[in-house]
Formats: structure tokens, sequence, C-alpha cells
């Protein structure tokens, strides 16, 4: 929903990449924790053979009040992972909404002058703390330094509930996660 | 209440199902439902209960009705091209008088169509769907908790009524995931002593048949099963009321079109124009009476579906030529956005009354 | 004074609908007494079917279903996973199993569901009066064979017993007739071999029998047992395709 329009804690956002890029899972990881801190949330995929090495995204809500619509035509953010993403969802986004892409494989800059646009090196910055696959876990570590919508502590033990007994795969996705948090702080930092 | 767990609206159908007593599925694999089905082969062998994968829908239905005449707790599910495969057996099911819950995951048609989200199948659901006169009993759920609780729900009306139950939803909202609560079932026993079959020790044998050659012993079959399905109509008519009551402009609408229309309704009362929703639950019994009540205070009604006009043609009904009804839809997968919900109320306030 | 003949308990004391010389009765009667003599009546479900025989629960006093035509399998099913301790059998004819049912009738056998058939085949549609069935053989006539049946445009007659033997969930598998006294007796034995085997629970039974329907195939009685011996057993031989593998 527009920013301004709703009072309390609301926020949507759009994640898309390819399949296999673990966005679904860090959309799933996120609306699971913020209801673990006893907000409604909504989780909603795009399904059908698109699925399957195509490009897939997944739509979060999360908000204080029941949640009607789900589905978010102009989101207040989105995270791109793929160049096919930030063609589709760039112009989708709201006025002063977020772009979070991950220029490990995004290759071109925003388009738009009225959006927030960061460029994460996600892939680089996951591989330098020990596994690349959890770049997924850097840019959600990036929304959440820039949204505040569940803490760093839901998000942790989120993983541990979801992701079980894996414990080298929980540290290395938590320190991919605080990284994806820390470049933004620090890029705000050097913006301010 | 439990725990909040977060589940996909096909899952959680599946486990209330399971929680309100349900013990035996069967079904044909069949997008955007296949969460159902993979959690019941997961979840029925755990509590004891029996899971099948038919060769067809076509034979699914039979097993359910096979099950269903023992007095089991008994379900289906399928998407809507399956869903038209079963109706000769939804009509043999209401016909033999056997409680069962189908439920339908909606997806675009007709034809293959596709397999995003759909309300296309309304007509046939609540018109009967299937040959003869008769209806099922359709409850429609806008959020994954009210699948639960419908899901519940429906199969205490099957066994009250004797009567197949479908649960009506759309690909959007099986897949969806939100968190949901079990509640602690109605304990509702419903005898079924008297016509269920498990071999005919010390009683007379118990016969499911639904073949009357004689037309005045059919007719009276007939108006029995019509009289049954009157007594519902009484007393099962379910619906919400929501911001109505200062409304100008009432949006009439059920299932994912319903909660996205919530939020257009936030945002245009955010800009001044007075909104509300009129939400049938129960599709049939259909809530005429709410709409007619609408329309005879002079609020204009907005009805937004995901089908051509399909239940649009019922709250016409309703509402009797009282007041002006509007129709918007978006149709074979596509969802209506709240934006568009917006600038189609904000077009029918500003129409001359 | 001893009882050397009485109807069974299995069956109601009512005359049948069927016509002169149909083979539906004798059927209904030897299932009735393999029933009986198996003490079963009190755990058996029936299952009719629609055709000539859909008024089978008139004449058999066990609890039963009426299925939609082709349907029976798949209603015997769902009623057996629900009790797996009673005794479920269909009672198909030839457009019920081989035709509109044929998909049900594969699979209940693909599933070695546990439950028995008995199939009759009588190479003609009775009750809708005379039009082909799948099993009718070449050259016979039917209302919609006038000129009798053609492979060319209606293909050939199927054969259910050959089909379902090759399938692993089928445990026994015969085809019997009655159209001699020598041939009840053998057909009552594989009926109650069928049901034997589903109570030990060794998989899907199937029992054909080739029967004649002397209305429809335009003959006497007497000439229409004597079509049954000699062209349908031709094509259609009688005998155990498939036993339990112990025996």
């Amino acid at each position: 929903m527009e920013k301004g329009k709703v009072k309390g804690i609301y926020e949507d956002v759009i994640m898309a990449g390819f399949g296999g890029q673990g966005l679904m899972f860090i959309g799933k990881l996120l609306a699971y924790s913020a209801m673990k801190e006893g907000k409604h949330v909504t989780w909603i995929p795009s399904y059908g053979p698109e699925m399957r090495g195509g490009t897939a995204n997944c739509t979060v809500v999360v908000s204080d009040e029941e949640i009607g619509s789900p589905l978010i035509p102009r989101p207040r953010a989105v995270i791109v992972m793929n160049n096919p993403s930030i063609e589709a969802f760039e112009p989708k986004l709201q006025s002063d909404g977020l772009l979070l892409a991950n220029s490990s494989f995004v290759t071109r800059s925003a388009t738009r002058k009225d959006v927030q646009a960061t460029f994460i090196p996600a892939n680089e910055i996951a591989s330098r703390v020990g596994n690349e696959k959890a770049a997924n876990m850097v840019m959600l570590g990036a929304y959440v330094a820039c949204t505040n919508i569940v803490s760093k502590e839901s998000i942790n033990k989120g993983l541990e509930e979801l992701f079980g007994a894996k414990r080298e795969f929980l540290e290395a996705n938590m320190l991919a996660f605080e990284e994806g948090m820390k470049f933004v702080q620090e890029k705000c930092l050097k913006t301010k | 209440m439990t725990e909040k767990r977060f589940m996909a609206g096909n899952e959680a159908i599946a486990e209330a199902a399971i929680q309100a007593g349900c013990r035996f599925y069967f079904g044909y694999p069949i997008t955007p439902q296949n969460e159902i089905c993979e959690y019941m082969s997961m979840r029925l062998p755990e509590v004891g209960g029996t899971f099948l994968q038919a060769e067809s829908e076509v034979a699914a239905i039979y097993m359910t009705f096979g099950a269903a005449g023992t007095g089991a707790r008994v379900m289906t599910s399928s998407s809507s091209p399956g869903i038209s495969l079963m109706q000769e057996g939804i009509s043999y099911i209401a016909a033999a008088e056997l409680p069962c819950v189908i439920v339908n995951m909606m997806r675009g048609g007709p034809g293959l169509g596709g397999i995003h989200p759909s309300q296309a199948d309304y007509f046939q659901a609540t018109k009967g769907g299937g040959h003869g006169d008769y209806h099922l009993l359709v409850l429609a759920p806008h959020t994954a908790q009210e699948a639960v609780n419908l899901t519940m729900l429906a199969f205490d009306l099957a066994d009250k009524y004797r009567n197949p139950v479908m649960v009506l939803g759309d690909g959007n909202m099986g897949q969806m995931m939100e968190p949901v609560e079990f509640p602690p079932p109605a304990k509702t026993e419903f005898s079924k002593k008297e016509w269920n079959l498990d071999g005919a020790r010390n009683r007379p044998r118990h016969l499911i048949k639904t073949l009357y050659l004689d037309p005045p012993v059919l007719e009276k079959r007939n108006l029995a099963i019509a009289h049954k399905l009157g007594e519902a109509v009484k007393n099962e008519v379910r619906f919400e009321s929501f911001m109505v009551d200062d409304a100008d402009v009432v949006i009439g609408a059920y299932g994912t079109v319903a909660r996205i229309a919530k939020t257009a309704i936030k945002l245009l009362r955010e800009n001044g124009v007075k909104a509300g929703l009129l939400r049938p639950i129960s599709l049939y019994p259909f809530p005429y009476q709410q709409f007619a009540k609408v329309a005879e205070s002079g609020k204009k009604i907005l009805v937004v579906e995901m089908s051509l006009g399909q239940m649009f043609q019922d709250v016409q009904l309703a509402v009797c030529g009282k007041t002006k009804v509007n129709f918007y839809s978006r149709v074979g997968g596509v969802v209506p956005g709240y934006d568009e919900i917006v600038r189609e109320v904000e077009k029918t306030a500003k129409e001359s009354g | 004074m001893e009882v050397v003949y009485e109807r069974p308990k299995s069956l109601f004391p009512v005359a049948t609908h069927y016509c002169p010389g149909c083979g539906h009765g004798i059927i209904h009667r030897l299932v009735a007494e393999v029933i009986d003599e198996l003490e079963i009546r009190e755990k058996t479900v029936a299952v009719a079917p629609v055709g000539c025989a859909v008024l089978l629960y008139n004449y058999l006093d066990v609890d039963c279903y009426e299925a939609a035509h082709g349907r029976a399998p798949a209603i015997a099913t769902g009623c057996k996973r629900v009790h797996p301790d009673l005794v479920v059998f269909t009672y198909q004819g030839d457009g019920d199993f081989a035709a509109i049912g044929t998909a049900e009738a594969i699979h209940v056998a693909a599933r070695g569901e546990k439950i028995t058939t008995v199939f009759v085949n009588n190479a003609i549609y009775g009750m809708t009066a005379g039009q082909m069935a799948p099993t009718t053989l070449i050259g016979q006539k039917s209302t919609t064979t006038p000129a009798g049946r053609k492979p060319e445009t209606a293909g050939f007659p199927i054969r259910m017993c050959e089909i379902v033997a090759t399938l692993p969930g089928a445990a026994y598998v015969a085809r019997v007739s009655v159209s001699s006294p020598k041939n009840v007796v053998q057909a009552k034995k594989a009926i109650r071999k069928a049901f034997e085997t589903q109570m030990r629970g060794l998989g899907y039974s199937l029992v054909e029998v080739l029967s004649q329907c002397p209305t429809n195939w335009h003959m006497t009685p007497f000439e229409s047992v004597k079509w049954v011996d000699e062209k349908m057993a031709l094509y259609y031989p009688l005998g155990e395709f498939k036993v339990p593998k112990e025996e």
C-alpha cells in the first residue's frame, strides 16, 4: 500500500530472481520471523512452470493489522537478484520506494530517479563470509536494515526453526545476513 | 487456541480436515492444489487414515462416494477441470444423500485454461454443477485461517444435512502462506447408524441408491432433498459485513477478491470515499436478504469477481432493481489489484444515483 | 425329509425381472450360495452396476451400493479402504466393466485392491435393448451393428481376463460360463475361489461369466446357450488365467 496512507506498522516487498537464488526462502523467513513477533503476515509466490529455472518471485506483507491484499501492484520495496527482475519490478515500485539489487547479477543501474536504489554485491559478500549460496541472506539483511520490520534476533530464531539442525548453514547464513545489514548501514553513514 | 503455524492455504485445509476427523482422502493431482494431496499422503498415515491417489478425478469422487457410504469422514479435492470431471459423481452423492467435503481451488478456464486463480466456477459450484435438482452447500474462505475454520465446519454441515459440501477457494489462496491456528473441532456427533453400510449384522441390510423408476417416487425423493436444502437456506447463510453501515458504495465480493477489496476500502476511506464490503461466506445458501437490505438503504453496489459476472447475477437477483449494481472483473488467472478496485469504486461513487 | 435344494438365505424370496433364459438369475444365485457357504452375509457389501443387473439389490439381501455406470470398482475401493474386514464385491456387465469403466476396472486390479468382481459378459447391451458391447463378437448383429460388427469400423472385442491377468495386483482371474449344469458348477467354484482370495487378503479377484441374452440375441434360450458354447467360448476361452501362487 502507498506510504502515508497507513497508520501503524506496514511493509510490503516483492522479491525476484532466478529460481534457486533462494528468494522464496528469504520471503518465507521474513514472514515467519515477523509472525513470531506477533505480526500479521502473508507470503505469496508466483507459481507455475516459470518457477523451473526461470524468474521466480514472491510477495511478503507484514502489518500490525489484518492484511487485506496479499498482492501488491505498487510495492514499497523490491529485492531483485537478476536482470529480468529489475526490468519487471523497477517500474512497479512506488515513488520513494526501496530498490535493493544484487549487483553480482544485475548489470545495469536504476533508471528511475524517484526511488532509493541500493546495489549490493551480494554474492561477493556472501563468498567473503564463507558461503556464496547465502547471497539471498545478504539481500534480506539489507532489507531488514532499511525497514526495521523485524529484529535481527527474530530472523536468527526463525532461521534456526526453519533450518532445523544444520548448524553450519545456520551460522553462514546469519553471518551473511549481518553483512547485508552492515553494507546498508555503512552506505547510509557515507551518504549522511 | 494452539500456537500459530505458518502454512500455505492448501496445507491448512488438509490439516483442518484431519483435525475435523477426516481419515480418508481420495484425489488426483492437478495444479494449483497438489499440496492438498501431498500433505494428505504424508499426514493421513500418521493418524491411521488412508490416502489414495486415484486413477482420475472420476474415480476419486466415486471412491469418496464409497467411503462416504460407510459413514466415514472423507474428503476429495481438485481444481476446476478436475472438478468438472467429478460432476457426475457429485450429482450421485447429492442424490444418495451422502456427507463428504469437496475442495475446489479454482483456476482459469474454460477448457484446460490456466493454472492461475479464478472464480469462474461459481455457477458450477452453487447451481448444482451436475445433472438433476440439487445443490452443494458452498463455503468460500478469504484467508487461510478462515479456510481452516470453514473446512472444519464443512464436515459438520455435510453430516448435519447429509449433503456434499464444497470449500471453494482459488489458486491464490492455496499457494499463499499465512499464520493459522487450529481451534479444537466442535464435537458434533451425527448418528449414521440408520443408513451407513458396514455389513448387515443384526439389522436389516442398508441400501444406497439413486435410481427411482417410478416418477411419483422420484418426485417425492427430490422434494425431500429440496426440503432439506430449504432448512440449510434458513440456517446456514453466512456473510461478513465490513464497514457497510456508513458506506455509500458497497463492494460485493468473496474469497481472494474480498480481501483485496478490504485494502481498497482502507485506501478509499483515506481519500474520503465511504466504501464497504458485503462478503458472502456461504455462496450456497447465498445472503440474498443482506444484499437486498443494502439496496433498500440506497447504497450503490459494485460486484468485483474473477469471473465474467457469475455471483453478479445472484446480487442482481437479490437487489431486484432497487439499486444500480455495477460490475468489475478480471479473468483468465488475472487477479484484480486494489488500485483497480479503488478506481472502480470511485467511478461508481461519482455516478448519479 | 432331507432338503436337497432350497433358496439361498442371502437371496430375497422374490421373482427376478430378468428375461426368460437370461444368465443373471443363475449367477445371482451362485453368488448368494457362495455367500451363504462362506457365512459372510453379515460382512458382505455388494456394488451394483448400471445395466441389466442394476436391480441386483432387489434380490441380494446384503448391504448394497448402486453405482454409476462403470464406477463400481471405485466405490468398492472407497468402502473397502474404510472397512478392510468386509467382503466387498462388484457385479458388472460388459458395458460397465469393459467400456465406460475400463479405467476403474484396470486400476482396481493394478492396485491389487482386495475386492472381487463378478463380470457378466453377454456380448450385448441388454438394458438399453441390444446395442453393441465392447465384447460383441466380430460379425455379431446388434442394433448399432445391424450388418454385424465389422472390425474396420467398430474395432475388436476385448478380452478382459487376459488383460487383467497381466497385472501383478490381480491374484485370481478366471473365465466361466453358465451354459450347462457342468459349467454352472465350475462357475460357482470360481466365484467361491475369488471370494476366498479376497478374504485371504491376496489381492484383486475377477470372475468373468459368459452369459446368454436370448432376448437381444433373438434366439431361444436353448439356441443361446449353444451360442455361448460354440461362438463365445471360442473367442473367450474358459479357464483360470491366474491363481494365487501357493496353490
